[in-house]
């Protein structure tokens, strides 16, 4: 490995199947192949687990650029070309790592047959009831049985028969016969998850995946296995039986679980969310999340849910609802309490509208317990959001005791309330009592049955938006599933609001908003919500530095040494 | 191509064939004669027409000769169902029961005639033979709602189709007997 | 009889023979459907039944299979159907036009003579009509061409291309074949009334003068110049010029519908009852049962009955060979028409004429 002036590592040449192709040092065959657009198969290896090579379907062909032993000197053909000591025997892919001048063979005869070996071994045992696996459709086994199989079975004895439907865990359910012994979910809990439960036991055709006895896969990353595995062999018990990948629309989204702000993907279909899986991201959650962000979707069709404008308890129309809303904040000595939970264009509104109506933003901060990988103690997804957009100069506070005491000693009367319950963050039922109270929330709580205005709010998978993230990583996010029937956007309720205020139209839409908000914040200037690539954009984080965010270490984020 | 062309002489009318009554007699006896034929007619709701094999009828599901529903709620159907007629809610089935080991079933099964074109698709994608297009051609009901077929109504067109795979019993007994784990 | 029971026994008559001629319009619809399904190897009207009757054993089942009760479900269905005036028609003349075309095909009956009944007592042969005037033939001409008006008032009246054509189309047939209808009838008439007797154009006197010979069997000519132009009166295939579906899409009653409809369609059948009624009187021997057997029935209501019976028999068979022919014969184009009309049949039947006139003259000369 060399590196120039820059620090940024050299590209190595290396030819596959022939190609010349450019790749960066030390990776191996299978992701330099897939620079060259050539894929070589494989299941235990993992871009972000270790190299284990037991499943043997990465086999291709390597060799390098011969070299006279004593000279140095490269050997050539006779036509003059170098000439390639081909490795008499396949080399797994997945093990080798690349190096300059260096060849392989994807697609040769002997490839093929060492794969067509490989996959009639792994389908030996193989129970072949895909009609009820819920891997079908992602499967790494029909993939490659279709793309490198040899389509028909040689083998007449009978299968070796495993246990099914094995408990690991409360979230994930074991099916051992589909098991390809890939191990991948064993290095994930030592390596990754830092629990060490998964093992094979017994020998040959009879090893079986287990748990250790009298304990469980439990911890909060036990779905990732599931994620990782390339067979039907773990299944998540939740998302068991329910419903078939192939019906389900993936929508890119960002987990609001924690400031950590890792990327996922929404499945649904018709309007139902059915699973939320890890989007990769090296920058944020490499390709892992937490089990207790999965379960966030369910909040979408909770009981709980705000359904209705309401104005003084009673259902009302959306339009006479934010009239209703805007006649009270103006009259009124009011005061804004903004949200970490709102998306950036809402904080971006609702600055507006608190700038409008010269009135004090109080934010409140939501604080758990930390694991040091990907659930971080802050658990709002947009606190630096906040800041950027000067909501708060500095970390929000943990109640708002102080807006207590303007509503106690009455400078305060009314209020605009966006994604928070009060009665959590320091304010008395009594207090609420008191003051005007419009609300723009999507969950009941102690705080919406004292509205006077109820705006019942979009929830992150709903709308459009962008979330910032603890490294001030602007991640966009998309509507997976829309809405309940008559609910508007955040952004068009708060708007709507903000234009009648001050009689001025004002953009609605991420897309229209961005336009306003690059060029009045210079911290997100020259950003067009349009392209904001999925894995996000860095912002410019240096402003900052000066807060001790409660942030401890996690996978991709180290506290900033404080200065001074 | 004058030269080619052939001139065929036309014979000229006799004074018979110029009144053309010969010729309206000729045609009364044809239709007389046809009077007292046998009639073609197949008098339909009484006479079924005979269905030919392969017939695409209504789709139906079918039980094995057990009695064990063949559905496994795979949803290939439904995928494949170009008009969107079918609509499955799969679920898992009682893990203690007689068909544990098959794991999957469909908790509810329907197909909207009303949407279904009769392509056979279906029947051709499922991997269980459970999905068969039968010989049912007569729909007939007062309400949208009449059209959609649930699951019971399709187990009771459908039948037992009496096959020979035996495919999940097969792997019950390997469960029972055959290389246990050990 | 005092004049008022001679005024009800006559309604009483004529309300008889309306309902029998238009039951017989009514059948002859039906059998129209069933004989085009028979010669076709169809089956035809078997589904209508009623309540009661259709519950019978055996019977029941036997007349719903032929179709008996079906002219009763179409007559409903006629009078039950939502009658739509099509907005460009002109109202009023639409509306008179399916009774214009009823009311000839009804009147032209009371002409009609059915039967005879013999007085056992004195045995006076007094005829069975209801209107036995000397002009007979003359009326009949004069009315039943009055049809054609309601057809070219409908046509007229609806406002449409097709129904125009089906209009114009009628009643330049209807001139083009009355011509050759009234040719072909005179040579009956002068020999059924010789020198000296007082027939006149009474139908009872043509009957009457054909109880040892049938007109048909010894002046073909005539009947068969009659019987053609009787098709092309009544619009019938193969000269349903005024209706013809292929060109017209319905012709003249394109735009009518429902009982309107229905009046035209018992109108046109009507027509051929009485077509076929006047053709057997005139050429096939009216109630004389055999051509040389004039009228065997014992005297008294029996024979009376008889006699009708035999008149109605031969009508009905007249009106199967009209359908016969229907289901036979292709359309004429409507130059062929015209052409069969003026270039054929009137000089035909305008020869026929002299001939007979001819052969009545020598005969008067030597038998004078």
């Amino acid at each position: 490995m060399s590196e120039n002036g820059n620090g940024k590592k050299e590209l190595v040449e290396i030819f596959v199947d022939g190609q010349p192709v450019k790749v960066l040092p030390g990776i191996n065959a299978i992701e330099a192949a897939k620079v060259a657009g050539k894929e070589i198969p494989h299941y235990c290896y993992h871009p972000k687990l270790s190299v284990v090579g037991n499943c043997r379907m990465c086999l291709m062909e390597m060799g390098t650029p011969m070299r006279d032993r004593e000279t140095g000197e490269p050997i050539l053909e006779e036509d003059g070309s170098q000439k390639i000591g081909w490795i008499p025997k396949p080399v797994i892919g997945c093990s080798t790592n690349v190096s300059p001048g260096m060849h392989i063979k994807t697609e040769s005869d002997l490839v093929k047959d060492c794969r067509e070996g490989v996959m009639e071994f792994l389908l030996v045992n193989h129970p072949l009831d895909c009609p009820i696996c819920d891997q079908a459709g992602e499967c790494s086994l029909q993939e490659y049985a279709m793309d490198y199989g040899r389509g028909y079975s040689r083998y007449e004895e009978r299968k070796n028969v495993k246990p099914k439907r094995t408990r690991l865990g409360p979230r994930v359910t074991l099916d051992d016969e589909r098991c390809v012994l890939c191990s991948r979910c064993i290095r994930f809990g030592q390596e990754i998850a830092d629990q060490d439960v998964l093992g094979f036991v017994d020998r040959g055709s009879f090893s079986t995946l287990t748990c250790h006895p009298n304990k469980e896969l439990d911890h909060n990353y036990s779905l990732n296995t599931v994620d990782i595995c390339p067979v039907g062999a773990l299944t998540s018990t939740d998302f068991r039986f329910k419903m078939r990948v192939w019906f389900l629309k993936e929508s890119p989204s960002i987990c609001t679980e924690s400031s950590i702000g890792a990327n996922t993907t929404v499945w649904s279909r018709e309007g139902t969310i059915h699973r939320i899986t890890p989007r990769r991201n090296d920058a944020v959650n490499d390709t892992w999340m937490t089990d207790s962000g999965r379960e966030l979707f369910n909040q979408v069709a909770a009981d709980t849910r705000l359904t209705s404008f309401q104005i003084g308890g009673n259902s009302a129309d959306a339009t006479a609802s934010i009239e209703e809303a805007t006649g009270l904040l103006s009259k009124g000595k009011t005061a804004v309490v903004a949200s970490c939970h709102q998306s950036v264009e809402e904080q971006f509104i609702t600055r507006k509208i608190a700038d409008h109506l010269n009135s004090s933003v109080y934010i409140a901060r939501h604080l758990g317990k930390g694991d040091g990988l990907l659930l971080s103690e802050d658990r709002t997804p947009n606190t630096r959001g906040a800041l950027l957009n000067g909501l708060t100069d500095n970390l929000p506070t943990e109640d708002l005791s102080s807006l207590a005491e303007k509503i106690d000693s009455e400078k305060v009367d009314t209020l605009l309330v966006c994604r928070e319950d009060l009665t959590r963050v320091g304010l008395s039922e009594a207090q609420l009592e008191k003051v005007k109270l419009v609300l723009l929330d999507t969950q009941t709580s102690a705080t919406a049955s004292h509205a006077d205005v109820q705006l019942p709010a979009l929830t992150v998978f709903e709308k459009n938006g962008t979330f910032v993230n603890l490294n001030f990583r602007l991640q966009k996010f998309s509507q997976a599933v829309p809405g309940p029937a008559g609910l508007l956007p955040d952004t068009l309720i708060l708007s709507k609001i903000l234009s009648t205020l001050t009689g001025e139209s004002f953009p609605d839409s991420p897309a229209t908003i961005w336009k306003s908000l690059s060029q009045s914040n210079s911290n997100f200037k020259g950003i067009d919500f349009s392209s904001i690539p999925t894995d996000g954009i860095q912002l410019e984080k240096s402003a900052f530095d000066h807060i001790d965010f409660p942030e401890k270490q996690s996978l991709k984020y180290s506290p900033a040494a404080i200065t001074g | 191509m004058p030269g080619k062309t052939k001139v065929l002489e036309r014979k000229p009318l006799s004074l018979a064939e110029r009144t053309y009554l010969p010729q309206i007699a000729t045609g009364l006896k044809t239709t007389l004669s046809n009077l007292f034929e046998k009639k073609v007619t197949r008098e339909y709701p009484e006479q079924p027409p005979p269905i030919p094999d392969g017939y695409r009828g209504v789709p139906t599901l079918v039980k094995d000769p057990n009695g064990r529903e063949k559905c496994v709620s795979c949803q290939l159907c439904e995928f494949v169902c170009p008009p969107k007629a079918i609509r499955i809610s799969p679920g898992e089935l009682d893990e203690t029961g007689e068909t544990a080991h098959v794991e999957k079933g469909p908790e509810e099964f329907e197909i909207n005639m009303l949407r279904c074109i009769y392509c056979g698709l279906c029947q051709e994608v499922c991997p269980e033979e459970a999905i068969w297009l039968q010989n049912v051609y007569s729909l007939s009901g007062y309400t949208r709602e009449e059209f959609v077929n649930n699951k019971e109504k399709l187990y009771e067109m459908g039948g037992t189709l009496p096959d020979s795979h035996f495919k999940w019993d097969k792997k019950k007994s390997a469960e029972n007997e055959g290389n246990p784990h050990h | 009889m005092e004049l008022w029971q001679e005024i009800l026994l006559k309604t009483g008559f004529a309300l008889g023979v309306i309902s029998v001629v238009m039951g017989i319009a009514a059948y002859s619809v039906l059998a129209e459907r069933k004989v085009s399904s028979w010669i076709q190897g169809r089956v035809g009207p078997n589904r209508t039944t009623l309540p009661i009757i259709g519950a019978i054993p055996f019977i029941g089942p036997f007349l719903t299979r032929l179709g008996l009760f079906q002219p009763m479900a179409d007559g409903l269905k006629f009078l039950f159907k939502e009658e739509p005036v099509p907005g460009h028609v002109n109202k009023l003349y639409y509306n008179l036009a399916p009774v214009v075309a009823m009311v000839p095909a009804l009147t032209t009956m009371v002409i009609l003579p059915f039967g005879q009944i013999k007085d056992s007592a004195t045995g006076v042969v007094t005829p069975l009509i209801l209107a036995n005037v000397d002009v007979g033939v003359l009326f009949l001409f004069a009315v039943s061409s009055l049809g054609v008006y309601g057809i070219v008032l409908g046509a007229w009246a609806s406002n449409n291309k097709y129904s125009f054509m089906g209009g114009i189309r009628s009643s330049a047939q209807m001139i083009s074949y009355e011509l050759t209808l009234g040719l072909a009838v005179l040579p009956v008439l002068m020999w059924a009334n010789p020198p000296g007797s007082e027939g006149g154009l009474s139908l009872v006197n043509v009957v009457n003068a054909q109880g040892t010979l049938w007109t048909a069997i010894w002046q073909p000519i005539s009947a068969l110049l009659f019987l053609v132009a009787i098709f092309a009166e009544t619009n019938r295939a193969p000269f349903d010029m005024p209706e013809s579906e292929t060109d017209l899409v319905g012709g003249f009653h394109t735009e009518y519908g429902a009982f309107k409809f229905g009046m035209f369609f018992v109108a046109e059948y009507a027509h051929i009852v009485i077509g076929s009624a006047v053709f057997v009187l005139l050429f096939l021997g009216g109630w004389h049962i055999f051509p040389g057997v004039a009228d065997p029935w014992p005297a008294g209501y029996i024979g009376a009955v008889l006699s009708t019976a035999t008149f109605l028999g031969k009508t009905c068979c007249l009106i199967f060979f009209f359908i016969w022919i229907r289901w036979t014969l292709p359309r004429f184009r409507y130059d062929q028409v015209m052409h069969l009309g003026w270039v054929i049949l009137l000089p035909i039947a305008i020869a026929n004429l002299i001939l007979n006139i001819a052969i009545i003259a020598v005969w008067d000369k030597f038998n004078g």
